[in-house]
């Protein structure tokens, strides 16, 4: 459904986006994660057609984000939720949503329909008539994705929709996301929220300028090795030897009265390891399983971006 | 180009400047204060028996070229507004991101400053020349208005101050990114009408129809000026990413 090809934006001399090449397969959740200033938004930007490329290729669906023609066919068939709500705050979430359903040239009864069904599923149709300055950030935020949605978009871009969100809002935004997932829509999830990516993603990119990798939120964190950690009432040479001996534990260290064993898989191998060291006369107190997190994986490989 | 859109992104912003009670404001007061003001001034003078007629007329038609000046100051306010107004609640990313094209939503901004503006002119300088017929028909022996200068100036001059002051305050607020700051700014497009009335005043030129005409065409060709710059900076990638 996206495409690009060693998309390229620069700003005088900065670089914001780097040969940026990726596929974002129709129905699936992308997240997009990154530092600030990664060149996220701006990636955004250009795909939605609001800012030109300097290089490369990108396609949403069958058109390309290189002439004018095309970029209107875009716009129609793309919803975004940009990283301000940007809503009219003197109007009534009514007219904010009629107003884009109009520019999106959504037919009237299909509009008046689209605003009644996304509000009522977002809870707020009976305060459709009230001014948004009076609505909290999160009510704000869900009409903005209610904007963003008015269309019936197939794809929809969604640049941190929790950030600055209260635990319950954002929870609330999160849930709608994944009933919009439920629609199989296209949707690319801008966000710095490393949970909320694993959550609702099938696919996360780590971006810092440059594509830094693309994977499924389980295989990154298969990238940095899982752990056993086996508590000990004592750590002796016996017991070490044993657990050196099991083939698949990869390398082992000590500190105090554990012993941090790298397995590739704890759940299969964990058995085993107990059997060594209760067979060497270890007394274990207990086992536990470390494995990595997101955040691990998107920390280290931000890191080694940096030192690049 | 899409009028349609234009005007879906007009109407947008008249029903925002309808909840805006300082810029209904500059719809009403000025243009009342103007309508009822002058009439004022001559029916004193008047009743006073000050002047001859041919002092009130050379008053009227002074008078008259004050709705050049209106028709100037009234879109100040609706176009910093209509435009800085988006800044300020950045709303113009999700209204970019929309299929409308830079020259509608232009146009839409154009026609959301333009029509409020040219109406409450119209309607001020209605009430002005019934005023003025009323007070001094008796003492002219005629009916002042309607006349050809005040035909040229509403017709012609307004219009095109309107749009004078319209792209200047469209440019002057893709620069700037305060309200407050684009509207006194914006008072810039006042001078050159502020300008013509006092040489009109000082008796440099006179404000017949024949320089009133000329003074549109100098006025058509500035406002294309302005217009060109307009959509120069009125462009998607210079608003996301150079403007304040």
């Amino acid at each position: 459904m996206i495409d690009t090809e060693n998309l390229t934006r620069k700003f005088g001399n900065i670089t914001a986006v780097e040969n940026l090449t990726l596929h974002v397969n129709e129905g699936e959740v992308f997240g997009f994660l990154g530092p600030n200033g990664a060149g996220k938004t701006t990636t955004v930007r250009m795909l939605c057609c609001l800012i030109s490329k300097t290089s490369g290729k990108a396609r949403i669906g069958d058109f390309t984000i290189d002439n004018e023609a095309d970029c209107l066919k875009i716009r129609k068939m793309v919803g975004l939720l940009p990283e301000n709500v940007g809503l009219y705050d003197s109007l009534s979430a009514y007219r904010n949503l009629d107003f884009y359903g109009e520019l999106y040239e959504v037919p009237n009864d299909k509009r008046r329909e689209n605003i009644e069904r996304i509000l009522r599923l977002l809870g707020i149709w009976e305060r459709r008539g009230d001014a948004v300055g009076t609505f909290s950030k999160g009510t704000k935020q869900k009409i903005a994705i209610a904007r963003a949605l008015i269309h019936d978009p197939q794809v929809l871009f969604l640049d941190e929709p929790t950030a600055n969100l209260d635990p319950e809002a954002s929870k609330t935004v999160r849930d709608f996301i994944l009933e919009l997932k439920k629609e199989k829509r296209t949707i690319f999830l801008n966000t710095h929220n490393l949970d909320e990516a694993e959550r609702l993603c099938d696919r996360i990119a780590i971006l810092k300028t440059r594509l830094i990798v693309v994977d499924s939120p389980k295989n990154l964190e298969r990238g940095i090795q899982p752990k056993t950690i086996v508590h000990l009432e004592k750590v002796n040479r016996a017991v070490m030897t044993a657990v050196k001996k099991l083939p698949t534990v990869k390398n082992i260290r000590t500190t105090g009265n554990k012993m941090i064993l790298d397995v590739d898989d704890p759940e299969k191998e964990n058995p085993k390891i107990v059997r060594a060291v209760v067979t060497a006369g270890g007394n274990i107190k207990f086992v536990t399983e470390l494995r990595s997190t997101l955040e691990d994986v998107y920390l280290k490989l931000i890191k080694e971006a940096e030192e690049r | 180009m899409r009028l349609w859109k234009s005007w879906k992104i007009a109407a947008k912003d008249f029903g925002i400047f309808r909840r805006k009670k300082i810029l209904l404001f500059s719809l009403v007061a000025l243009p009342l204060a103007l309508s009822t003001g002058l009439p004022a001034i001559i029916w004193l003078l008047i009743i006073r028996r000050a002047i001859p007629p041919a002092t009130i007329i050379a008053l009227l038609n002074a008078f008259s070229f004050f709705f050049v000046i209106l028709a100037s100051i009234i879109p100040i306010g609706l176009a910093s507004y209509s435009i800085v107004g988006e800044k300020v609640e950045k709303s113009l990313e999700p209204l970019l991101a929309t299929p409308t094209t830079d020259d509608e939503l232009l146009m839409g901004k154009n026609i959301a400053a333009f029509l409020p503006s040219i109406a409450a002119t119209y309607a001020g300088a209605a009430i002005f020349m019934v005023l003025v017929d009323a007070t001094t028909h008796i003492q002219l022996g005629y009916l002042f208005f309607p006349n050809w200068t005040m035909a040229v100036i509403l017709l012609l001059v307004a219009p095109l101050a309107c749009i004078f002051s319209i792209e200047t305050n469209v440019i002057i607020s893709s620069r700037v990114s305060d309200i407050r700051a684009a509207g006194q700014l914006g008072g810039l497009a006042i001078i050159p009408f502020g300008a013509i009335y006092v040489l009109a005043e000082a008796r440099f030129i006179t404000l017949n129809e024949t320089n009133l005409l000329i003074i549109s065409a100098v006025l058509f060709i500035a406002d294309a000026v302005l217009f060109y710059l307009s959509r120069a900076t009125f462009r998607r990638e210079e608003i996301l990413t150079k403007w304040k």
